[in-house]
């Protein structure tokens, strides 16, 4: 049970454990008081804004996280330099919005780094103000999360306080406001258009695309940057440290440490911060120092690489190291950083299921295959699990996925504006491909096969006919 | 009374404040006034409508299509319990059967006495901690059925009032706009919106 404060028995990462690298953005996570200003000052908080204001210019900050190659750490992977640069010029007012809206299945390190380091977050927030040039951001935080709006909102209060934001930023000619806005419970919204949507009071639905980037058309139309939590929380590292120190870490496909959260079947389930592209999904598994191994010595059938959207991987893939354009090209994704381990008595239907459940619940609405098709695999699915699946349901699910997704490739195609769609097809080609034999056992004897535990589903097994 | 009290009306004006547009501080004061009454009353909504230069109607559009905002009483206490993928492969379907039996109603549903609302829900963000639960969004994690009763109980006792505020206030420390606030961004899109 939890403490009630957040400084909750979540396992990290022992510093010194395979593969080298310490923790950066999590290295004070375990400190009393980390998330207080008082704290942070002492740990050298506020030395990377220091520095940038006196010695550097705007483009030599915006130069350092081009130099570090930083990938977006919220689900899509874009070069965060890159990105930054898409800004067109002397368009004024330009906004940055930080998207706070952790929510993809399995994903847990935004709240952690909101709730533990606030001053940290909000140091790479004003940095990158500077370095493109903007005078005001949005910290876009999760409704349901309370104690990161509370450590947030102190964090910010204390930060006007020291004239670390606001009018004339530590005496310089540089000004810029944080306001710290809360969502109220909707996925989609983790969708930058969406977000951008629910910025402006509206209901939370993607945009028509184009225009494709924020950056070019954002917040009430103007350029706009939206970057994850976790990628502003490393600026004031690479900022302090220089963007190549940054790239020295990890594999030159995917610089830097990354948090991952392992959760499911594990027997230390965690969230760890890892030198990326290096680090391979077995040793997150197995080594003491992070998983420790699959829970009752049993074997993996399966696990999801990069939260809930992402197509599962299994066995040949333990091997394959946490890099970017790895995972793409072998068929998934490393997404949120979110990976949920399905040990061999998993009932692959059932997660299945509930994964598309979670999709057809949060779907928006605005585009039609989505709307209906992910609610139709849902209930098809639902029908499955109550022994009373049809013989021809496999091929009905594999249908509409394809209406949502046509070709069911990876990367996905898509008949609808944002990805949310297809990503309801992603367990459901896993599923079906690997696993058929579990779903014809529940199609054909109304129970699923030896071996399976069938979680207590809120609805009952049919008496088979 | 669900228009917002005068001191929660100062507070409005004081988000409003800190967003170039007005519509911007829909969401977070539908918080506000669900803050205040526990849930999103209709006078509430025209009040919102109100101070934002909206129609009701635009605001109840927006306020419907989130699902913390509630639109009749619930529970002083939301306990929501995550039954997504990470919950669900260690036990938080059980889980949620206990609850349902120890508090007598099924998920979706309020306790006669009003007390407790029970809800099944999506990803909370906690799942290297599944079970994992949310009393009035606040975390209770690797739950066992024996520590959700004793949950239940220290709740019904009182005895967590200091740190599970009733249902509808989240934040119980709020951003203040102080003397150094810029604004430098509301000057720029006023400049804009007025082309």
């Amino acid at each position: 049970m939890s403490d009630g404060n957040g400084m909750a028995p979540t396992n990290y990462r022992v510093p010194g454990s395979v593969p080298t690298g310490d923790p950066i953005i999590t290295a004070r996570f375990a400190t009393n008081g980390s998330h207080t200003y008082d704290e942070y000052v002492r740990a050298g908080g506020y030395t990377a804004l220091r520095k940038a204001l006196t010695d550097m210019s705007p483009a030599e900050v915006h130069n350092e996280i081009k130099v570090s190659e930083i990938q977006g750490r919220g689900g899509a992977g874009f070069p965060a330099g890159i990105k930054w640069g898409f800004l067109p010029e002397g368009v004024y007012p330009r906004y940055v919005v930080i998207n706070g809206d952790e929510s993809e299945p399995g994903t847990y390190k935004d709240r952690l780094l909101m709730e533990r380091d606030p001053h940290q977050l909000i140091e790479g927030i004003v940095l990158t103000c500077y370095a493109v040039d903007a005078a005001q951001a949005f910290l876009y935080v999760r409704g349901e999360m309370a104690l990161a709006q509370e450590h947030l909102a102190q964090a910010l209060n204390d930060a006007y306080a020291n004239n670390l934001l606001g009018a004339s930023v530590l005496g310089s000619d540089f000004s810029v406001d944080i306001t710290l806005t809360w969502g109220a419970g909707a996925y989609i919204v983790g969708e930058e258009t969406a977000l951008i949507e629910s910025l402006e009071g509206e209901r939370g639905m993607p945009r028509l695309k184009p225009p494709y980037f924020p950056a070019a058309k954002g917040l009430y139309m103007q350029p706009t940057i939206v970057n994850n939590v976790e990628t502003l929380a490393n600026v004031p590292h690479i900022v302090n440290d220089g963007g190549q120190k940054f790239h020295d870490i990890g594999a030159p496909t995917s610089t830097g440490m990354r948090m991952f959260s392992v959760s499911g079947h594990v027997n230390r389930p965690g969230v760890f911060e890892v030198p990326n592209g290096v680090t391979t999904f077995r040793m997150l598994f197995e080594a003491p120092e992070y998983c420790n191994g699959v829970r009752d010595g049993k074997r993996i059938k399966g696990f999801i690489p990069g939260g809930a959207s992402a197509p599962w991987f299994f066995e040949e893939h333990l091997d394959l190291p946490l890099d970017k354009p790895t995972v793409d090209k072998s068929g998934s994704m490393l997404g949120s950083g979110a990976i949920v381990v399905m040990d061999e008595h998993t009932d692959m239907v059932a997660a299945c299921w509930r994964i598309v459940r979670f999709f057809a619940r949060e779907s928006c609405g605005k585009c039609t295959p989505c709307r209906e098709g992910t609610t139709w695999l849902e209930r098809i699915l639902a029908r499955i699990l109550s022994g009373e699946g049809r013989a021809d349901d496999l091929e009905t699910l594999l249908s509409v996925s394809e209406n949502i997704s046509p070709g069911i490739a990876w990367p996905p195609k898509q008949t609808t504006i944002c990805p949310l769609g297809p990503s309801a097809v992603s367990p459901i080609a896993s599923a079906i491909e690997r696993c058929r034999d579990e779903f014809e056992h529940y199609i054909e004897h109304g129970a699923p096969m030896p071996g399976i535990e069938r979680p207590a589903l809120p609805f009952q097994l049919a008496a088979h006919v | 009374m669900s228009r917002l009290s005068v001191p929660n009306e100062a507070i409005a004006k004081e988000i409003i404040g800190r967003y170039p547009r007005k519509k911007s501080a829909l969401i977070p004061l539908l918080h506000l006034s669900q803050e205040q009454n526990g849930y999103i009353t209709t006078e509430a909504m025209s009040h919102l409508a109100e101070l934002l230069d909206l129609t009701p109607a635009e605001v109840y559009g927006t306020a419907t299509f989130y699902e913390m905002f509630k639109f009749h009483p619930i529970g002083e206490y939301c306990v929501s319990v995550c039954t997504n993928i990470s919950c669900q492969l260690v036990g938080a379907w059980e889980l949620l059967e206990h609850a349902e039996a120890r508090l007598g109603v099924k998920a979706g549903s309020t306790t006669e006495d009003g007390r407790f609302t029970l809800e099944d829900v999506e990803c909370i963000a906690a799942c290297t901690e599944a079970p994992a639960i949310q009393v009035n969004y606040r975390y209770r994690y690797k739950v066992t059925n024996d520590q959700f009763d004793r949950l239940v109980d220290d709740l019904s006792a009182g005895e967590l009032d200091e740190e599970i505020p009733k249902h509808g206030t989240l934040a119980r420390v709020r951003q203040r706009t102080g003397q150094n606030w810029s604004g430098k961004a509301a000057v720029e899109q006023a400049k804009v919106d007025a082309l």
